[in-house]
């Protein structure tokens, strides 16, 4: 397991924190360590309590209860000021009366730096986003994404320890969002800052992440790499939210796994389980395939979606598989699929919460 | 787009009517200004159809006028030490109901905002008798309590509507910069306000220039403007009043020019939150923060 | 985000000031109102409910109560009845010009008060601007005297004061109304009027109540149009204040006066809140 990269010392960690706004739970015991040059997602869908969370490590709301602990320092009873994090705001925040440069310049202006430190770093920090054209206007005059360049100068240029994103991405239009991830991703190994980023787009975390923490209803679903988290999901919810599955309610009984009509073999404790299984892990079986488990349906749909397919195929009890397929249409209505056995992943059930 | 589809369907009429109808009201709400102005160059004085013999005589009068002048002068001083103590307390106070939470905060906003609609003689009589309790000489010390008082109320409503519209995102920057409270309010908040505090000071001038009823019951030996021009009219029409009263008119206008020509530099969204355009829904000083 | 130790510093100033400058002065005349005063003019510092009942038996201060309140309801119907057409015509049919002729309406508020006041004045004496123009073009022979020094003098000025205070708001709600839903009236069949009357309008009430309410409650307590203006017939109840607390000194029954009015401006600010609050969606 590679939850936490091992070689690298904890930067920042979470305890227990929970909040509450009146009788509205938003974050309920969530514990967290973010290690040192790490690039961390928070991901969750809207309401999960990411956006708070971030806000909390910002010194911006008060947990109401738990603690923020960055080395041998207790973070949550600091004022954002006194805290060596700096954010990328929403919607960048840029100071509208002030100049790109004067934007930059602002927490070296306020920690009463040297003028000359402050004009070299500010022209460093400039440099590194590309926007040192750019100095001398106002954020109003620019665009979205040199705004955006500019609020990371802004925050980098005060050497944080550790670096917040709250959706940074969201305003701009697909392309330069697929843009930016690329040039932030390379900026954060660049500058070697530990970074949480927080999305709500399953996408751009797996793009983007060392490692991805799945919020859900102001809880922890899953803390692990892009990779695991997709190959290895833990709960019904998280192989939900991260891509497409298909999700199987089976029993269990001496290591054979019973859906329907389908049986496979499993190390899984009996009793009734939930499996995950990717439309990628089906394909049309072969005669090849050996020790695959088969079932035959009839095609019901199917979704063009470029390099793939998607198909949805109605097995004869009744249940519903998607298939990832990338060899173009499927012409006959009636097909048998395969998958491996081991690409069923047992999952925990995502009980509702409030 | 109302005004192309009035032309599309038969409204003619009823716009017709509309428009006759503002004509009119437009008339009735600026006949006085005008008779005023033109009857300031009337060398007959006030009164008397057709006016003739223009002259410049009143305006002569007026300048050579001492009493008029120290008249304006020590309103001048009023004014200003007023928009001094108003926004002094006001902007505090706006941010205080906009961010703060304290027990009989609702009571506190609608007293702030009274003396806006109470009629100023309450104001005015409540005060005079504070100030005899504390035994307090009237003059322009109490004037200035007493107009920087009433006049909160305009700072603390324009205020609260810019903070309404400051985006809190702003500050947390600042804060999240290294910025403490103090340089943030200075160097983020106060800027941001520009507009409703200059406004507010604009408002606070024009009213306290103007304000009678408040300063009647404060009022020590010397007279502010209003008072004076009272006391000549009490006397009796006097012809150099309509002078006073036109540059009185053309310096308000200058205001008005002087306060567009500023909005229009800025935001569209942002002004003054009693004279202004709506853009948002607003209740003015009845209830400004809707959410408690 | 705020720290206590701020939110401390913008609260307590204002709070402090409020409490010495507006609460406590008001304390201090409920105080007065239980008051009297002595023949030397000395204020006696004993209590008693003879100001009030004084207010109830001498007809002199409740018909003038009276009549204060008669003249506010007027002025505050003419400054609708004027002002509604206003600001449904800007709201509506003013096109490009709306917003120059809303800075037109707000003009007329920069102009001092008592200048505007003391033009009616010109306008209304018996030499004066309307009296002549009527002889000049032989309506009439002789000056009309009721003009000046009336009721009617005080409501005519004091509506024209006022009927911009109430075009605010009503422009304001109007302004409000989503333009969507008039074309949604139109194309469910509803003619212009009954447009106006099922949609527009009740959504405007909740500006027509503040309007109305600022007319009502800024004139009842006028007291310079009535003293420049009303004559002996049109003195309304902050004139009696101003007279007991100057040459009378009976401050006491001032401080009971103002307490009356204090008290009614008050539940009509309350009722006017309610009212809105039932009307806004």
């Amino acid at each position: 397991m590679s939850a936490t990269p091992a070689q690298k010392p904890t930067l920042l960690s979470i305890r227990n924190i929970a909040k509450q706004f009146g009788r509205n739970v938003v974050l309920r015991d969530v514990s967290l360590e973010i290690a040192e040059g790490e690039f961390l997602t928070i991901l969750g869908e809207s309401g999960s309590g990411k956006t708070t969370l971030l806000r909390i490590i910002a010194g911006f709301e008060t947990a109401t209860s738990g603690e923020v602990w960055m080395g041998a320092e207790r973070l949550d009873q600091q004022p954002p000021f006194r805290r060596r994090v700096n954010t990328v705001f929403q919607n960048y925040a840029l100071f509208p009366h002030l100049t790109v440069e004067q934007n930059v310049a602002y927490g070296l202006r306020v920690a009463r730096r040297p003028d000359a430190e402050i004009e070299q770093r500010v022209a460093e920090a400039l440099g590194k986003v590309k926007m040192t054209a750019h100095a001398k206007k106002k954020p109003s005059k620019i665009s979205g994404g040199q705004q955006q360049r500019v609020a990371l100068a802004r925050a980098l240029v005060n050497r944080p320890n550790l670096l917040l994103l709250d959706e940074p991405l969201s305003a701009l239009d697909a392309n330069l969002r697929r843009q930016m991830q690329v040039e932030l991703k390379s900026l954060q190994r660049e500058v070697g800052i530990a970074f949480v980023f927080v999305t709500h787009d399953q996408e751009e975390a797996m793009v983007m992440s060392d490692r991805i923490a799945l919020l859900r209803s102001g809880e922890l679903e899953q803390v692990a790499t892009p990779r695991e988290i997709y190959s290895r999901p833990e709960t019904a919810y998280v192989a939900q939210f991260i891509g497409h599955t298909n999700l199987l309610r089976a029993e269990v009984r001496d290591g054979v796994a019973r859906c329907g009509a389908l049986s496979w073999r499993t190390s899984t404790t009996d009793g009734p389980t939930l499996f995950s299984l990717r439309p990628e892990h089906l394909r049309p079986s072969s005669v090849a395939s050996n020790g695959t488990v088969r079932v035959k349906g009839k095609v019901l749909q199917q979704a063009f979606h470029g390099a793939t397919s998607l198909v949805r195929v109605e097995c004869a009890d009744g249940l519903v598989l998607v298939m990832r397929t990338s060899s173009g249409a499927l012409t006959a209505q009636e097909v048998e699929l395969e998958f491996s056995p081991a690409d069923a992943i047992p999952v925990r059930e995502s009980p509702e919460r409030s | 787009m109302i005004l192309a589809d009035s032309q599309q369907r038969p409204t003619a009429p009823r716009a017709i009517w509309l428009l006759l109808h503002a004509s009119a009201v437009f008339a009735f709400l600026y006949l006085p200004i005008a008779v005023l102005i033109l009857y300031s160059f009337n060398g007959q004085g006030v009164g008397g159809f057709p006016p003739h013999h223009l002259t410049l005589d009143w305006y002569r009068i007026l300048f050579a006028d001492a009493a008029i002048w120290d008249a304006v002068l020590y309103s001048l001083k009023l004014a200003l030490a007023a928009i001094v103590i108003a926004l002094g307390f006001g902007i505090p106070a706006a941010l205080a109901l906009d961010r703060a939470n304290f027990p009989g905060k609702t009571v506190f906003r609608r007293l702030v905002l009274l003396p806006l609609i109470l009629p100023g003689i309450i104001t005015g009589l409540s005060l005079s008798m504070l100030f005899k309790l504390a035994d307090v000489r009237l003059g322009l010390l109490t004037l200035v309590l007493g107009h920087g008082t009433a006049l909160i109320s305009v700072a603390t409503t324009e205020v609260f509507a810019g903070l309404q519209k400051l985006d809190r995102a702003q500050e947390e920057a600042s804060l999240d910069l290294g910025a403490n409270y103090w340089q943030t309010f200075w160097r983020i908040t106060v800027p941001n306000l520009k507009l409703p505090i200059i406004g507010a000071a604009l408002l606070i001038f024009t009213l306290s220039m103007d304000e009678i009823a408040v300063s009647f019951f404060l009022i020590g030996r010397d007279n502010t403007l209003p008072l004076e021009i009272w006391g000549r009219l009490r006397r009796g029409i006097t012809p150099e009043i309509n002078a006073v009263s036109t540059i009185i008119f053309l310096f308000s206008l200058l205001t008005i020019v002087f306060w567009y020509r500023l909005r229009s530099q800025s935001a569209p969204d942002v002004g003054m939150e009693l004279l202004d355009p709506p853009h948002e829904n607003v209740n003015l000083s009845t209830n400004p923060n809707p959410a408690d | 985000m705020f720290s206590r130790a701020y939110k401390t510093a913008v609260t307590v100033p204002p709070l402090a000031w409020v409490a010495v400058f507006l609460l406590f002065p008001y304390a201090l005349m409920f105080c007065y109102s239980f008051w009297s005063v002595t023949p030397a003019q000395t204020i006696l510092h004993s209590w008693s409910l003879d100001n009030y009942k004084e207010l109830f038996q001498k007809p002199v201060y409740w018909q003038t109560l009276l009549r204060s309140m008669w003249i506010a309801a007027r002025v505050m119907l003419f400054s609708l009845l004027l002002g509604y057409p206003l600001a449904y015509f800007l709201s509506f049919y003013a096109g490009k010009r709306k917003d120059l002729l809303y800075q037109m309406v707000i003009i007329p508020l920069w102009v001092s008060y008592l200048v505007r006041a003391y033009a009616w004045k010109t306008i209304l004496g018996s030499d004066g601007v309307l009296n002549t123009l009527l002889q000049y073009v032989h309506l009439t022979s002789h000056p009309l005297d009721f003009l000046l020094y009336s009721p009617f003098a005080v409501v005519l000025t004091l509506t024209h004061i006022y009927t911009p205070f109430t075009i605010l708001p009503i422009y304001a709600s109007l302004e409000h109304i989503p333009r969507n839903l008039v074309e949604a009236s139109h194309d469910l069949g509803a003619t212009l009027a009954q447009t106006f009357w099922k949609v527009i309008f009740p959504l405007s009430i909740p500006g027509v109540v503040a309007g109305a309410t600022f007319a009502f409650v800024l004139s009842l307590g006028d007291f310079l149009a009535p003293l420049l203006l009303g004559g002996p017939s049109g003195i309304m109840i902050s004139n009696i204040v101003v007279s007991l607390f100057g040459a009378a000194y009976n401050w006491p029954l001032g401080a009971a006066i103002s307490l009356g009015m204090l008290v009614i401006v008050v539940s009509l600010l309350f009722m006017s809140e309610r009212l809105e609050k039932k009307w806004s969606f």
